[in-house]
């Protein structure tokens, strides 16, 4: 059932975007913009979203890649600027053999299946382009693959697009994404496809520091095959409203798994992620770690659903949620989830939710150090506990200062 | 060193100290003693400026300053020491960075220069052979995960550290079996001078075997109700705290 005022958001968004798919333009029609009804819906309003005056994003040459994230790293690039590849800003030249680094619309390209959100059936149904890299079975993409997500579009422009990683059989890569955006009231739909072939290495970061007053769902649907080792992980700081929808397939067995996220939603903001890991086979191991510090009137959503599906014995899945709220006005509204349809399973959930600990500053202060500093350094080591999971070194040093920095202006009184 | 006068403070409207009178000079070590619910760990933690109790009267002269007045990071600064009865875990915060953090608040305070990650592993190698405690401790998050035993010595390696005049141990020796707590009161004994001054409270007559004081003091209902030399200690030990209340009653 759609509200009317929902059916005029949605032919208004259809309206302004290109027509990729009409078959999956009815499908949102139907579908409509999801309501807080929906369970998986439950804590975040899209209202904001649906009120949005929508107009098809456009490529934009005067947005630069000056000081961004990861710019110590050197290596190949994907540049989009409102969901339209820029060439200019791309660097995809000397690419190591059996390493495909493009644009989407630059080849073959067809969506993945089974992606049926509202959300999802939108970005199928109207993407623009986006990154499309490949690593062939049995190689090692040494250097970190970057893409860039830039927006300077401001209320109402829409961009969906789509990305598609692929690692086969034995390959190794890591892609490190950077969303930024320049103005307010924006609103970025991507999903991202990864697929980590048998015994694959993935390292996935995004990093997404949209403007405060953007808007950005994004989906990670991640199918993992035999013993691959597919890590993601979420450093998040923008976004009005920012969603990310993770979803897990663990396919194979002795797959190990791990989502791993940082929130830090500032005044005003409201970060959520919802994921979902589906355990399909045996001996296979997920973990997700997820710490949000929230500040002002901040919301922060949590939702992890772990689903062990009947046969995948031996599953060990643990997934940890900790808050530190700042002020009495943040709100996390945190959900862990168990559905267990096998035997000889290790699963394990757990939440926390708390202030600033007095003891641990009294500690501190006990040990020379101001209270100011005391209480920089808990939040840091907090931040600290999730950053320090990325393996790629130089991306996680960049993180940690960027982190760091977005602290010390949490904390200025 | 210290002057205590009339210490009095409470917590939510509940006095615990009342009246207690204490000096400690330069070169003495003091040990209070006393039964649970006496008042020994309040004593140390208004000592050190923890918020939450409120001091009704007395004043606590420190080296010519006002202690009660300075934060609980300046009292530190000015070289006054607290070993933790129950050291707090900080997960996430790395131990070597907090140490180098710590000391160098209180070199920085001194006008002397900051210690630099080599200069201070140098100082920490020092301290941590005092305390025979591993350094793969160093690398672990502030007290967590240590044991018990780890915890107290790595107090007094912060201690070794911060080189404090005025330091209070709150008791340091409780759970620890008796080869830590040889090796905790070594590394105490090892940082005493003619220039400092140590306050050893405990609850046990065992670590004044090994810490041996210049005075005993009992504190009994938030005074001290008695004092003497050390072998004020095996009085206690031999004829337990109900001699005192029992004289106290009279």
């Amino acid at each position: 059932m759609v509200a009317s005022g929902q059916n005029e958001a949605v032919d208004r968004l259809l309206s302004a975007l290109p027509v990729v798919d009409t078959e999956g333009r009815a499908r949102f029609a139907e579908l409509g913009f999801p309501a807080q009804s929906d369970e998986d819906w439950r804590f975040t309003s899209v209202k904001p979203i649906t009120e949005l005056n929508f107009t098809a994003a456009e490529a934009d040459t005067t947005v630069s890649l000056e000081g961004r994230m990861f710019s110590g790293i050197d290596g190949p690039r994907l540049v989009f600027v409102n969901g339209h590849f820029s060439k200019t800003l791309s660097a995809i030249n000397d690419l190591p053999e059996g390493v495909e680094v493009r644009n989407l619309s630059a080849g073959k390209y067809s969506p993945m299946s089974g992606v049926s959100d509202a959300f999802g059936v939108l970005n199928a149904a109207t993407f623009t382009d986006g990154p499309f890299i490949s690593v062939a079975d049995n190689v090692t993409c040494e250097i970190p693959v970057r893409v860039y997500y830039l927006s300077s579009g401001s209320e109402g422009v829409t961009a969906n697009v789509r990305g598609h990683i692929r690692v086969g059989a034995g390959g190794q890569l890591t892609v490190l994404e950077c969303w930024e955006g320049a103005n307010t009231g924006y609103f970025n739909n991507s999903v991202t496809e990864l697929h980590a072939g048998d015994n694959a290495r993935v390292e996935h970061v995004k990093f997404q520091n949209e403007h405060a007053g953007a808007f950005h769902v994004s989906g990670l649907h991640a199918s993992m095959s035999r013993d691959s080792r597919v890590a993601h992980h979420s450093i998040a700081l923008g976004g009005r409203i920012a969603r990310n929808n993770l979803r897990a397939h663990l396919n194979g067995t002795g797959i190990e798994t791990v989502l791993n996220g940082l929130y830090l939603p500032c005044a005003g903001q409201l970060i959520d992620h919802h994921m979902v890991v589906n355990h399909a086979q045996p001996h296979c191991d997920s973990h997700e770690y997820f710490n949000g510090i929230l500040d002002d009137d901040a919301r922060a959503v949590f939702h992890g659903r772990i689903h062990v599906h009947k046969g995948a014995d031996k599953t060990d899945a643990k997934q940890t949620n900790k808050n530190l709220l700042l002020s009495d006005s943040a709100t996390i509204d945190t959900k862990p989830q168990l559905e267990i349809y096998a035997d000889d399973v290790k699963c394990t959930h757990g939440a926390t939710i708390g202030q600033m600990n007095a003891e641990q500053i009294f500690y501190l202060r006990a040990r020379g150090l101001d209270e100011e500093a005391a209480r920089r350094l808990i939040m840091h080591a907090f931040a600290g506990e999730i950053i320090e999971r990325i393996q790629c070194i130089t991306a996680r040093e960049e993180l940690d200062r960027r982190v760091w920095d977005r602290l010390e202006e949490t904390s200025a009184p | 060193m210290i002057e205590i006068n009339d210490l009095q403070a409470g917590v939510e409207g509940r006095n615990i100290l009342k009246g207690i009178n204490l000096t400690v000079n330069a070169g003495e070590v003091h040990a209070i003693m006393g039964p649970n619910g006496s008042g020994k760990s309040t004593l140390a933690q208004v000592l050190a400026g923890r918020d939450g109790y409120d001091i009704s009267s007395g004043s606590v002269s420190y080296n010519g300053k006002d202690l009660l007045e300075l934060s609980p990071e300046e009292r530190v600064r000015e070289g006054f020491f607290l070993a933790f009865q129950y050291p707090i875990e900080i997960p996430g915060v790395n131990t070597t960075y907090f140490l180098r953090t710590a000391v160098n608040a209180v070199r920085r305070h001194h006008g002397r220069e900051e210690l630099d990650a080599v200069g201070f592993l140098k100082l920490m190698r020092e301290k941590i052979a005092l305390l025979e405690l591993d350094e793969s401790l160093l690398k672990r998050s502030v007290n967590e995960g240590f044991s018990g035993g780890e915890k107290k010595r790595a107090e007094i390696l912060q201690m070794a550290l911060l080189d404090p005049k005025f330091a209070v141990l709150d008791e340091t020796d409780s759970g620890l079996d008796i080869d830590a707590l040889k090796i905790v009161a070594n590394g105490v004994n090892q940082l005493r001078r003619e220039d400092n001054a140590q306050l050893v409270i405990t609850h046990y007559q065992r670590l004044l075997d090994y810490i041996v004081p210049d005075y005993v003091h009992v504190l009994y209902d938030g005074c001290i109700v008695k004092s003497g030399p050390k072998e004020l200690a095996l009085e206690l030990e031999e004829k337990g705290y109900d001699w005192i209340t029992e004289e106290q009653a009279v």
